[in-house]
């Protein structure tokens, strides 16, 4: 296959137990689900998934809380998944919230080469315990630390052959962050074209940080 | 007017012709049919310029509000990557967001993502309440059960500390200034006396007392 275009035979034994994996998405829209597929089909169990949420109970990323595969979750919510609630409630799965826009800057420094970020965000609230406070100038900062995974998954509009990535619309969101942050990322990509259809002024995510584009 | 479009239309009442402004899911979503026409609708999950929800041909999964439903995106609208969104959010960009509450503290303490028992995340309530700049809460006076949800503290786990500006009710709109709560407006039939008596803390009434319309 041309450059990064990758067969779903060649993608699925990347997966393996115990690995931390991102996804990118928002509340079901935009998520990489030809790549969750993969997952599925790899039988790796025992994952830590890092997500702004585990969708709706076997819809998009909540089919691999449904299929048993995740033990922790690091995301913003899990309201919309009453599977997730019920696991939580038992203590069959470990959730770890942070707010949407410190795990958002979260993956992004762990895209970025940065150890973390300062935010003001959660100060005098339950999550800043167990976290370092560091003082600039006089102000208090919760001290957010980078996040990266093995595996990133991605959805996107449009993808070329040297996985140059175009979104649309609302879709961008965390996909374009959690496109950064893994040690091997692999897109699920609407359309595949050629070579600079997307023009170099409407990409959004330059293909360097890109390792496959699933093609089959 | 029912309560719910009661309590969004004085809401809309805040915002100022080109603001900016972040609705959270509810009766929040409600403030666009009585806004300005000039005020913007920011969606954490990626964009400014919310129109009315989608359907149909116009129903399209790239573009959905944070709850994820299909909306349209009015002309002039831009999405963006949510740690853009965030900056937006935490920068001061925005002029007001509305959520709703469990509970409201005396001083402007909000609880509104997690109760004994119930703990399913915040989303992006504590950023918005951490960085926008003016907090309007938009709920019912008392719970179903008839208890007051403005306290002197809250005892569920905060969203944020000292952030709330306006609280606005079926009943009534109580600000949260440094001299404490102050009853800014109020409907027909109801006396401040009688929100007092649904509240936790003092409260006083102002000089320009209201009538809300009902």
């Amino acid at each position: 296959m041309l450059g990064k275009f990758t067969s779903r035979n060649d993608i699925i034994p990347l997966f393996k137990d115990g690995m931390t994996i991102m996804n990118g998405g928002f509340a079901n829209k935009g998520m990489p689900e030809r790549i969750i597929d993969l997952v599925l089909e790899s039988g790796a169990r025992h994952l830590k998934l890092i997500s702004n949420d585990t969708g709706d109970p076997n819809e998009t990323v909540g089919r691999l809380v449904h299929e048993g595969r995740i033990d922790k979750v690091i995301c913003s919510h899990i309201g919309m998944n009453a599977e997730t609630v019920a696991l939580y409630g038992e203590g069959k799965i470990e959730i770890e919230f942070c707010p949407q826009g410190s795990l958002m800057e979260r993956i992004r420094a762990g895209g970025s080469g940065l150890g973390g970020v300062l935010t003001k965000t959660g100060l005098g609230t339950m999550m800043q315990e167990g976290k370092q406070i560091i003082e600039v100038d006089g102000e208090n900062y919760v001290l957010e630390t980078a996040l990266r995974a093995d595996i990133s998954m991605v959805r996107c509009r449009m993808a070329d052959p040297l996985g140059n990535l175009a979104y649309r619309g609302t879709s961008r969101n965390t996909n374009a962050l959690v496109a950064m942050a893994g040690d091997i990322t692999i897109v699920d990509s609407d359309l595949l074209v050629e070579m600079d259809e997307i023009g170099l002024d409407h990409i959004h995510t330059p293909g360097v940080f890109i390792d496959k584009v699933l093609a089959d | 007017m029912d309560i719910r479009n009661r309590i969004a239309k004085r809401v809309a009442a805040f915002f100022q012709p080109g603001d900016v402004v972040n609705l959270g899911i509810g009766m929040p979503s409600l403030c666009p049919n009585y806004s300005d026409p000039t005020v913007l609708f920011h969606t954490e999950n990626g964009l400014i310029g919310t129109g009315p929800t989608a359907t149909g041909l116009h129903s399209m999964t790239n573009f959905t509000n944070a709850s994820g439903q299909a909306i349209t995106p009015l002309p002039g609208a831009v999405s963006f990557d949510s740690a853009t969104s965030f900056a937006i959010v935490r920068s001061g960009r925005l002029a007001a967001t509305v959520l709703g509450a469990l509970q409201v503290a005396e001083n402007g303490d909000l609880a509104n993502w997690a109760r004994p028992g119930y703990m399913v995340g915040m989303g992006g309530a504590m950023d918005l309440v951490c960085g926008v700049r003016k907090v309007i809460i938009a709920m019912e006076l008392c719970t179903k059960k008839g208890d007051p949800k403005i306290l002197k503290e809250c005892s569920f786990p905060l969203t944020g500390k000292g952030v709330v500006d306006h609280i606005v009710t079926e009943q009534c709109v109580i600000d949260v200034t440094p001299d404490g709560l102050v009853l800014t407006d109020i409907i027909e039939g109801v006396t401040p006396e009688d929100i007092a008596s649904k509240i936790e803390p003092d409260l006083k009434v102002s000089d320009n007392l209201k009538i809300m319309e009902s």
